[in-house]
C-alpha cells in the first residue's frame, strides 16, 4: 500500500490505443493512458462520455475490441481473451462502485473477509483480523455484525472501500463513488478516499466532485465522446483549460 | 319430492382413521418428487441461462414439454406406457414420484432461472472485481441470494405438486384420494369423506405455508 514515487518511472497501468464499441457506438477511441504508482488520477466528463467504461476496462469488467492494456505487468487482450491474467489483475485492482454493490446476504464483516478467504486463501481468523482493522479505519467497526441494509449509504460505501482494501490492492478504481449518496454523506466517503490517497495508494477516480478532484488529484483527465480531450494538473485543467469542450464542460459544472 | 340431507358427522369423523394411511403416500410422492424436481430444476434452470446455446436448447425443450403437458398424462405415460419400452412393470409409487419430479422439475427450472437472473449485475461485478472466479461469484454471492428469492415461488410449486398427487389415484397408488375412494365404496358417504379428504390436504398445505412464511421471515434479514 506504500508504493511511493521511487519507481514512478514504470507505469502500473498502460493503455495503448484502446478502442471499444457498443454495437456501432464508438465509446472509447484510441485511449492512450499511463499511470504511475502512487498517482491519483481523476477522470471527469459528462455522463455517457465513456469515463466509467474506461476504468471498467482496467479490471476487465468491460471488454474492448482493439489495443491493449497492461496492469502491473499483466496484459489484457481485446475481446476478453486475457485468460489467467484477468484474474491476477482483479486480485491486485480494487474497485468501488456507484451503487456500493455490497453483498446483502452477508454481514458487514463477512463482506470484507469473503475475498481474502476464498481468493487469498487466508484462514478466517487472519481475515477477520484484517477486516476489523480496515473497518475501524473507515469508522465502521461498531457495525461489523450488521447487514448492509441496516447501514446508511455513506457507511455502506465505506464498507465497500474496506472490502476492496482487504485484498491489499496495488491500484484502486472508483466509479462515481459518491453519486448515489445523500449530500450529507458525501463528505465521509471523500474523507476516507482522501486518507487513502495521502497514504500513497494509486487511484483512478471517476467523479463529479470537482472540489475533491482539485484537492486530491495529481492529474485530471477530461473525457468527451470517448476521447481524452485534455489532461493535466488540477490547476491546468480547472483554471486554465485549453480545449473549448473542456471549457464548456467546466463552465457548466463549476458554479463559481 | 323433497330431499333432505343430514350431514353425518359420525361418518365424517369415522372416516379419518381410514384416510390417514394415505397421508404417508401423499407426502412421500410430493416431497420425494419435489426433492428430485429441485435437483432437476437447478440443473436445467442453470443450463437455461448458459451462454452456450447447445446447452440452453435441450433445457428449453425439456421445460416446454413437461410444462406443456398435463401431469395426469405424464403419470399415465410413465405407469402404463414406459413398461412397454422397459419390458417390465413400474411400481405405482415410483411412477408417481417420477411424474412429480419431471413435472415440478420443469417449473422449478423456470423458478431457478428467474431467481438467478433477478440478482443485480453489480453483485457479480463486485465479486469478480475482488478476484473471485465466476464459479466462486456464483456460489458465494449470486446463488445464496437467488435461493432466498426463490422461496415463495418454490413454496407455491410445492403446494401445487402436493395437490397434483391427488390425480395419482388413477394408477392405484394408495394416497389420500385413493384411500377415500376405497372407503366410500363400502360406506357410500361421499360428501363426508371427500370433505375430510379436502381438509387433510388443507392441513398439509397450510402447515407448509406456515413453515415457508417462517423461512421467508428469517430470510429477510440482510435483504
Amino acid at each position: 500500500m506504500n508504493h511511493s514515487n521511487s519507481n514512478s518511472s514504470k507505469p502500473i497501468v498502460r493503455m495503448d490505443k484502446v478502442n471499444k464499441y457498443f454495437g456501432s457506438l464508438h465509446v472509447l477511441q484510441d485511449i492512450d493512458l499511463e499511470i504511475v504508482p502512487g498517482e491519483v488520477v481523476v477522470i471527469i466528463g459528462a455522463s455517457g462520455s465513456g469515463k466509467s467504461t474506461l476504468i471498467r476496462c482496467v479490471n476487465g469488467l468491460e471488454e474492448f475490441q482493439q489495443g491493449h492494456i497492461e496492469v502491473d505487468g499483466n496484459e489484457l487482450l481485446p475481446h476478453g481473451k486475457s485468460g489467467r491474467a484477468l484474474q491476477t489483475i482483479r486480485t491486485e485492482v480494487g474497485m468501488v462502485f456507484q451503487q456500493f454493490n455490497l453483498f446483502p446476504h452477508l454481514s458487514v464483516r463477512d463482506n470484507v473477509t469473503l475475498a481474502p478467504i476464498k481468493v487469498r486463501q487466508l484462514d478466517r481468523d487472519r481475515a477477520t483480523e484484517i477486516a476489523n482493522k480496515l473497518l475501524e479505519r473507515v469508522g465502521i467497526s461498531d457495525q461489523a455484525d450488521k447487514y448492509p441494509s441496516q447501514l446508511s449509504g455513506g457507511q455502506q460505501q465505506r464498507v465497500a472501500l474496506a472490502r476492496a482494501l482487504a485484498m491489499e490492492p496495488r491500484l484502486m478504481l472508483f466509479d462515481e463513488p459518491t453519486s448515489a449518496l445523500d449530500p450529507e454523506m458525501i463528505g465521509e466517503v471523500l474523507d476516507a478516499m482522501r486518507e487513502l490517497a495521502n497514504e500513497g495508494m494509486t487511484m483512478i477516480i471517476v467523479t463529479h466532485e470537482m472540489g475533491f478532484a482539485r484537492e486530491v488529484a495529481d492529474r485530471v483527465i477530461y473525457i468527451h465522446g470517448g476521447q481524452i480531450v485534455e489532461q493535466g494538473s488540477p490547476l491546468e485543467v480547472f483554471d486554465n483549460p485549453q480545449n473549448e469542450r473542456t471549457q464548456n464542460f467546466l463552465s457548466r459544472v463549476l458554479k463559481h | 319430492m323433497e330431499v333432505t340431507f343430514e350431514f353425518d358427522w359420525a361418518a365424517a369423523l369415522g372416516s379419518i382413521p381410514h384416510l390417514l394411511p394415505g397421508i404417508p403416500y401423499t407426502l412421500l410422492i410430493s416431497f420425494g418428487g419435489l426433492a428430485i424436481g429441485f435437483v432437476i430444476g437447478i440443473i436445467f434452470g442453470l443450463l437455461r441461462i448458459s451462454p452456450l446455446h447447445w446447452l440452453r436448447l435441450p433445457a428449453g425443450l425439456y421445460i416446454e414439454v413437461f410444462r406443456g403437458t398435463p401431469v395426469l398424462v405424464q403419470v399415465l405415460f410413465i405407469f402404463y406406457g414406459l413398461p412397454q419400452l422397459l419390458g417390465g412393470p413400474i411400481n405405482a409409487l415410483v411412477a408417481g414420484i417420477a411424474a412429480i419430479a419431471v413435472n415440478s422439475g420443469a417449473y422449478i427450472s423456470e423458478i431457478v432461472r428467474g431467481g438467478v437472473e433477478s440478482i443485480e449485475r453489480g453483485q457479480r461485478e463486485a465479486g469478480l472485481s475482488l478476484g473471485l472466479s465466476r464459479t466462486q461469484a456464483f456460489r458465494y454471492i449470486i446463488w445464496p441470494q437467488a435461493l432466498r428469492r426463490m422461496i415463495p415461488p418454490l413454496g407455491n410449486q410445492a403446494i401445487i405438486s402436493i395437490k397434483d398427487t391427488s390425480l395419482f389415484s388413477v394408477i392405484g397408488v394408495g394416497e389420500l384420494v385413493r384411500q377415500g375412494q376405497v372407503y366410500i365404496a363400502t360406506t357410500f358417504t361421499a360428501l363426508e369423506v371427500y370433505l375430510m379428504v379436502a381438509l387433510l390436504y388443507l392441513a398439509i398445505t397450510w402447515s407448509l405455508s406456515l413453515v415457508l412464511r417462517t423461512l421467508e421471515r428469517k430470510g429477510l434479514v440482510g435483504q
